[in-house]
């Protein structure tokens, strides 16, 4: 069967359905979320329509900049950390039996299952000093006093790499396990280890792939809005818990909604930025 | 073509036929459903307190006067009012009357979310101690308190064997890492307890100069501060184990953490708790404005205010005297030691501004 590029306006019938859904529950919000970034606050009450500029206006300062990278840079650390670990797990992974692959891949699903909230607490209790995993480095004599990990960068890293984790390893997931072991043969006959045919192979030819997933995940990351308030020191507050502050506690619509396109227009930004580069490498 | 051979005309299925005559049924059992649905949508804290009032208030309220009641757990905080003030918008009621803090009620009166109530269908509301009742400027109602509570000083007893005395304690350079505080300016109201302990009172708050004095002030305890918290269970796990073990909380929740033999106090510091109320209010969308008044009515009443003290906790907002509590019960709810009583004005006029200030504060 040979396919056609689409010539006449049937010819987009099949994907008219995906358009107009994508339009309604994904560009309609959107554009009223720009909508109301530009209405008028009223302190003390709520907001009316109105076309002004204050609410952008008020972002643009050093306090929000400073926690915007924060947020930025904690999501880039995620990604990262995600896809160092998911990366050689997934590898792994597809070499399995096909039996083992279904169970690991079930248990990701279900962790996938378990709300922010039970994470956050988890998180939080095995970082407690009463009951946490520090209890158990004193007994095998690292620690000489049970001591809390939590509020902390690092348990924040930890909640929101854990949830990350799974949705990483189901991107990576598919074009892992469609890489051509002939690949990484032809390397082992060559006189590779099976540690330098990995990197210097496996890692290269899916380098599209780990791009995309860093991206995903980074995006994912950016939205976290929970786990830093379970797990981290105000410092630790990221973008988007400021955004649910002002929504949901200073019903101030207005400016939660300029923070919020402020955001998706920063990593739009990003990602395309990632693309442009990710494009030039490959044609040089 | 006529009606009859319309119908012919379809293939009925036994399905169909099936289907149809469970669509009757339904109509049928409908007129009782419409009888029964005097039902009135009343929001309350979700959790302990709406637990509370599901198991003691609402069914006798429904044998009293056979208005069901369906009870919705909302959020502390403003969120609720912005999902009550959205839903107004778009003329819906997610519950019929709600009770809202006092910050909240402010707002809600800023944009006319609130239904005025008729004091004559409200004979009860005559007992309200005036403070806590909400007005519009116009001297319409807009709400009656619901019940009161304290925000007192809690403490983990076995951390601390004596009770802190002061709210000064929070500033103690020895508690480094040890306090678990609200995380927003306008449910920690600590601005206030600044201004009371340090300044001579909230009054000091009254001018700019006032409140960057008690920031000022407040940036100096910010290195005892664990936990900055939005969620009540997250402070009270911790302060129960031990985590963090001491902070500013509920002292009624904290009354029942006592009674389940956790290691917690409630202490009122000599500068006063800080007295916080509820009041019933009804959204501008709600059709149901007759049986909300009714509700409100019931609820004011003196037995149902001693009831509350009972069996929720919370402090009766009538005077006491009015009641049949005892010394101790209402010991148990509330204390002697004149209260600091926050300052809801600054919360509307400058409530940007002092958001700003205080999440550069602990944020920054």
């Amino acid at each position: 069967m040979t396919r056609h590029p689409p010539r006449r306006i049937l010819d987009y019938g099949p994907i008219a359905f995906p358009a107009a859904m994508l339009l309604l529950f994904f560009a309609v919000p959107f554009g009223l979320m720009i909508a109301v970034s530009f209405f008028q606050r009223i302190e003390g009450g709520f907001y009316e329509p109105a076309f002004v500029w204050s609410n952008y206006a008020r972002f643009l300062s050093v306090f929000f900049g400073r926690v915007l990278s924060f947020s930025m840079m904690l999501a880039a650390g995620v990604a990262v950390l995600s896809v160092t670990l998911a990366f050689p797990f997934t590898f792994l992974l597809t070499r399995l039996r096909r039996r083992a692959q279904v169970v690991w891949l079930v248990f990701l699903l279900s962790v996938l299952s378990l709300s922010e909230v039970i994470i956050g607490f988890a998180w939080a209790t095995l970082f407690s000093a009463n009951a946490g995993i520090s209890n158990l480095l004193v007994m095998v004599g690292l620690l000489d006093a049970p001591t809390s990990l939590s509020p902390s960068l690092g348990a924040v890293l930890t909640g929101i790499v854990y949830q990350a984790f799974p949705y990483t390893v189901l991107v990576l997931y598919p074009a892992l396990s469609r890489l051509d072991p002939t690949l990484t043969e032809a390397a082992r006959t060559l006189g590779a280890s099976p540690l330098n045919s990995f990197f210097t192979v496996v890692v290269p030819a899916l380098r599209n792939t780990v791009v995309a997933t860093l991206i995903m995940v980074f995006v994912f990351a950016l939205g976290s809005y929970l786990l830093p308030q379970l797990l981290g020191r105000p410092q630790h507050w990221t973008l988007s818990v400021l955004i649910t502050d002002q929504a949901l506690f200073q019903a101030n619509m207005p400016f939660a909604a300029a923070m919020a396109v402020f955001l998706v227009l920063v990593s739009l930004a990003l990602v395309g930025l990632s693309l442009l580069v990710g494009k030039k490498e490959n044609a040089s | 073509m006529d009606k009859k051979s319309s119908i012919g005309s379809l293939s009925l299925s036994r399905r169909t036929v099936l289907a149809g005559g469970a669509a009757v049924a339904g109509l049928m059992a409908a007129p009782n459903i419409v009888r029964a649905a005097e039902t009135l949508k009343v929001g309350v804290y979700g959790g302990y307190f709406k637990d509370s009032f599901d198991k003691h208030i609402f069914p006798d309220f429904t044998k009293a006067t056979g208005i069901a009641i369906e009870s919705v757990a909302e959020p502390t905080g403003d969120a609720w009012l912005v999902q009550l003030e959205q839903a107004a918008r778009a003329n819906q009621a997610p519950a019929d009357v709600s009770m809202i803090a006092q910050v909240g009620m402010l707002k809600g009166i800023a944009s006319k979310l609130w239904t005025p109530l008729d004091l004559a269908k409200i004979p009860n509301a005559a007992a309200i101690l005036p403070h806590l009742v909400n007005k519009y400027p116009d001297g319409k109602v807009a709400g009656l308190g619901a019940v009161s509570w304290y925000i007192t000083l809690v403490s983990n007893t076995k951390t601390f064997p004596e009770a802190p005395a002061s709210w000064a304690a929070l500033w103690d350079p020895k508690l480094k890492d040890q306090l678990g505080l609200m995380a927003l300016v306008s449910n920690s109201f600590l601005l206030e307890v600044t201004a009371a302990t340090f300044f001579g009172g909230t009054k000091h708050l009254d001018t700019e100069a006032g409140q960057l004095d008690c920031f000022k002030k407040l940036s100096e305890l910010k290195p005892n501060v664990k936990l900055w918290y939005r969620d009540e269970a997250q402070f009270e796990s911790a302060l129960k184990a031990g985590e963090v073990p001491m902070g500013e909380y509920y002292h009624d929740v904290t009354g029942l953490a006592v009674a389940d033999g956790h290691p917690v106090r409630s202490t009122f510091p000599k500068e006063g708790g800080i007295n916080d109320s509820g009041s019933w209010a009804v959204s501008r969308a709600s059709k149901k404005a007759e049986l909300a008044h009714t509700f409100i009515n019931y609820m004011c009443q003196p037995q149902i205010q001693a009831l509350l003290s009972r069996k929720v906790g919370t402090a009766p907002t009538i005077d006491r005297k009015l009641t049949d509590l005892t010394d101790k019960e209402f010991a148990g709810v509330s204390s002697d030691i004149a209260p600091i009583v926050p300052r809801y004005d600054l919360y509307q006029t400058k409530a940007d501004w002092l958001n700003q200030k205080w999440t550069e504060l602990i944020v920054g």
